[in-house]
């Protein structure tokens, strides 16, 4: 299962994030850092909900016609010399790099920072087949030297370590001797990746947008590493999610400014790169041989489903960084390389519910995700939906919770029956009940009471006091 | 202006305080209570859990217990949004989608009925206190509503009122949240009451009392001197 992470149950995971306070500061302060940027980002811009509105709409516009946009950007890239490999499974695309890879004979490749292929376990994949991998964005870097620690975070991947864990792990590892000022860590991870770059036979991206018209491959990043892997190495391969296409650079436009806003509350990040295909006659750098991946790996089976608009993301993490759950129990917690609102979302989609069923649970519904969106995904109603799904289609709630919401039903459907139980109410809770508080709750109200005080239902309730006033009234 | 009640099963059963100022207050500003008793809940526990079947069956039960009203008027942005959700989740049965859209249009949670409908500003409210509001997730994100709280508190004769740290993250309440994922919510609500207690106010004011038992329930527990009102009791403080 690749985009699984470890084999512990949700529990048992969400617990070892609640006791890890050193990821948890670290989550706090960037959560912080990041909420303030992505407002005054917004606020420079101006009009934000019409930038939102209009980001949609190109989302679901591309959606609505993604074979239309997929063949026209295949047909651009062919017409510039690359190569296209639709890829249905992860295992089809692990296996054409794979043969890309043997072709070229290639020993070392050079990656930069891609969620699409953690989500296929593509390292792994050309690992097992001999090559040697390098990441080199600088969080992936550190996790990749930390014994392939997985990712907390698809923006920041190594979000949940602090410099000083991460200076640590450069000594321990790589026989780093300085202190751990952010400055001097990435000073010695550049000197590290930099014979890496020109010893790289294939440079290997992700894609943050696709440009249809143009066939042209779109790439975001802060350190430039990107532009390094796409001109070093002789051969480039792109990997792909099938849905990160634009039409045109108008709309790429659009949404480089949305996604660097709403990542980092930047206007843009440092580089912007659009790459057409290998060097051209005349061209001074770039690969001799492009070749882009894209992959499906279930997300055709979204297409056309209430779950349509989680394909909109654009990977900006924005939900994830306003999230109250992720804020607390880190990214680890999720069991995927996708965290977070919208990892609860899309993991199961692309894995199934046997692996994430916990996922659409762990939220508390307040929207703060929905609202941070830059292309108005509605994360929260999504989640909703998911357990519409485990509850009505898949039947995999327990019986005991089934019964209790038919009685609801029928309880609220039914008002002489509603009145009955919340007329007992006060009666049966007042065993428990001390100075209008209850201290330990009986059945499920215990998961209340062991960290909350529940209220006493007050004796008299409010329609029988407004129905004495009435008729003291008259 | 006839105004119905709907007063929300916490309201009914554990906050019977809340809809008796709620009642003075409408009165004081001209209205004419109407509390139909038929009325139930709103529907959100099962909705929420994704018992949409089961749902339908309370939204069509209240849709046809309000379908008189003017204006329906309830102490909570939660279960206000509740009823607001019922032209979805009946999307697929044209009759009753129409008539939870009815229903949907002239459905208000207190203080916006308060400030949009009636204009007021002030409610001649007295309470000497230090205070800090709760901005509630659906009351804010779902329903929308951020300024009426804040415009209706500020005119709240002897009330000073300190900002609230971190207030656009959620309390840990979220309905069965609480109780299902109850480590994750011990967190969040503890950070919450840490916040409540930097601002050193005496009184935590909020318009959703489920937020209100989550804060107040924890504050309880930790034996923290800090008194909860619902924003209700607060508008309708008067001078003693």
């Amino acid at each position: 299962m690749p985009m699984k992470i470890g084999e512990r149950s949700f529990e048992s995971r969400v617990n070892k994030g609640l006791d890890d306070s050193y990821m948890r500061e670290t989550v706090r302060e960037a959560q912080g850092r990041l909420h303030t940027n992505k407002a005054k980002a917004e606020e420079d811009l101006g009009q934000w909900e019409e930038w939102r509105t209009l980001s949609e709409e190109i989302r679901s516009h591309t959606l609505e016609n993604l074979d239309f946009y997929l063949e026209q950007l295949s047909e651009n890239v062919v017409k510039n010399g690359g190569h296209v490999f639709f890829a249905q499974t992860a295992e089809e695309a692990n296996e054409y790099v794979k043969e890309v890879a043997a072709k070229k004979e290639a020993n070392k490749i050079i990656k930069s920072k891609s969620m699409v292929t953690e989500e296929i376990s593509m390292n792994d994949a050309l690992e097992r087949a001999g090559c040697e991998v390098i990441e080199s964005d600088l969080g992936e870097y550190i996790l990749q030297i930390d014994d392939h620690d997985p990712p907390s975070h698809i923006v920041a991947p190594a979000l949940h370590k602090n410099k000083e864990q991460i200076r640590e792990t450069f000594e321990r590892l790589k026989g780093y001797d300085k202190t751990s000022k952010p400055e001097e860590l990435t000073q010695f991870a550049r000197e590290q990746l930099r014979q890496e770059f020109l010893e790289a036979d294939i440079g290997i991206t992700g894609c943050n947008f696709a440009v249809a018209e143009s066939g042209s491959v779109a790439l975001v990043t802060n350190e430039g590493n990107a532009r390094l892997a796409t001109t070093i190495p002789k051969t480039q391969i792109s990997v792909m999610g099938m849905e990160r296409i634009v039409p045109t650079w108008e709309e790429l436009d659009v949404l480089v400014s949305m996604l660097c806003r709403s990542a980092v509350g930047q206007k843009l990040t440092s580089y912007v790169t659009g790459l057409s295909g290998p060097r051209e006659e005349g061209d001074l750098d770039g690969p001799e041989e492009f070749h882009l991946v894209i992959v499906d790996n279930g997300r055709s089976n979204i297409l056309g489903t209430a779950f349509q608009s989680a394909l909109h993301c654009i990977r900006c993490a924005a939900c994830i960084n306003v999230c109250p759950i992720y804020r607390h129990v880190g990214g680890h917690s999720y069991g995927s390389i996708y965290p977070g609102p919208i990892g609860a979302v899309l993991s199961p989609l692309l894995e199934g519910y046997e692996d994430h069923k916990d996922l659409p649970y762990a939220s508390s519904l307040c929207a703060a995700c929905t609202d941070a969106c830059p292309v108005k995904i509605p994360l929260h109603e999504l989640l909703i939906e998911h357990r519409k799904v485990i509850a009505e289609k898949e039947k995999k709630t327990s019986i005991g919770e089934r019964y209790a919401m038919k009685g609801f039903g029928l309880a609220a459907s039914s008002p002489g029956l509603f009145q009955m139980a919340a007329k007992t109410a006060p009666y049966m809770l007042s065993p428990f009940s001390k100075d209008g508080f209850i201290e330990k709750g009986p059945g499920p109200l215990s998961g209340w009471t062991d960290v909350r005080s529940f209220p006493a239902p007050e004796k008299e309730r409010f329609r029988d006091w407004f129905k004495n006033r009435k008729k003291e009234d008259s | 202006m006839k105004v119905s009640l709907f007063i929300t099963c916490l309201g009914d059963v554990f906050y019977p305080g809340v809809g008796k100022d709620m009642v003075e207050l409408l009165e004081r500003h001209g209205c004419e209570i109407d509390f139909p008793e038929n009325q139930t809940c709103c529907g959100q526990p099962a909705y929420n859990s994704g018992y949409h079947k089961d749902t339908k069956k309370a939204a069509k039960h209240m849709i046809n217990t309000f379908e008189h009203a003017n204006a329906v008027v309830t102490p909570s942005g939660s279960c206000a949004a509740m009823l607001k959700e019922y032209p979805q989740l009946l999307e697929d049965e044209p009759k009753w989608k129409e008539k939870a859209e009815a229903l949907a249009e002239k459905t208000y949670e207190l203080t916006q009925f308060l400030y949009r409908v009636l204009h007021v500003t002030n409610t001649g409210a007295f309470l000497e206190a230090k205070a800090t509001y709760h901005t509630s997730c659906h009351m804010t994100r779902l329903l929308g509503e951020k300024e009426a709280p804040f415009q209706l508190l500020s005119n709240v004769k002897g009330l000073q009122l300190k900002d609230l740290p971190n207030k656009q993250n959620c309390c840990g309440f979220g309905g069965t949240f609480a109780v299902k994922m109850t480590s994750i919510s011990e967190q969040m609500v503890d950070e919450k009451v840490n916040h409540v207690e930097e601002t050193e106010a005496d009184i935590l004011i909020g318009a959703d009392s489920g937020c209100l038992m989550n804060i107040g329930g924890r504050m309880n527990r930790k034996n923290k001197p800090i008194k909860v009102m619902h924003i209700a009791q607060v508008l309708n403080s008067r001078e003693a």
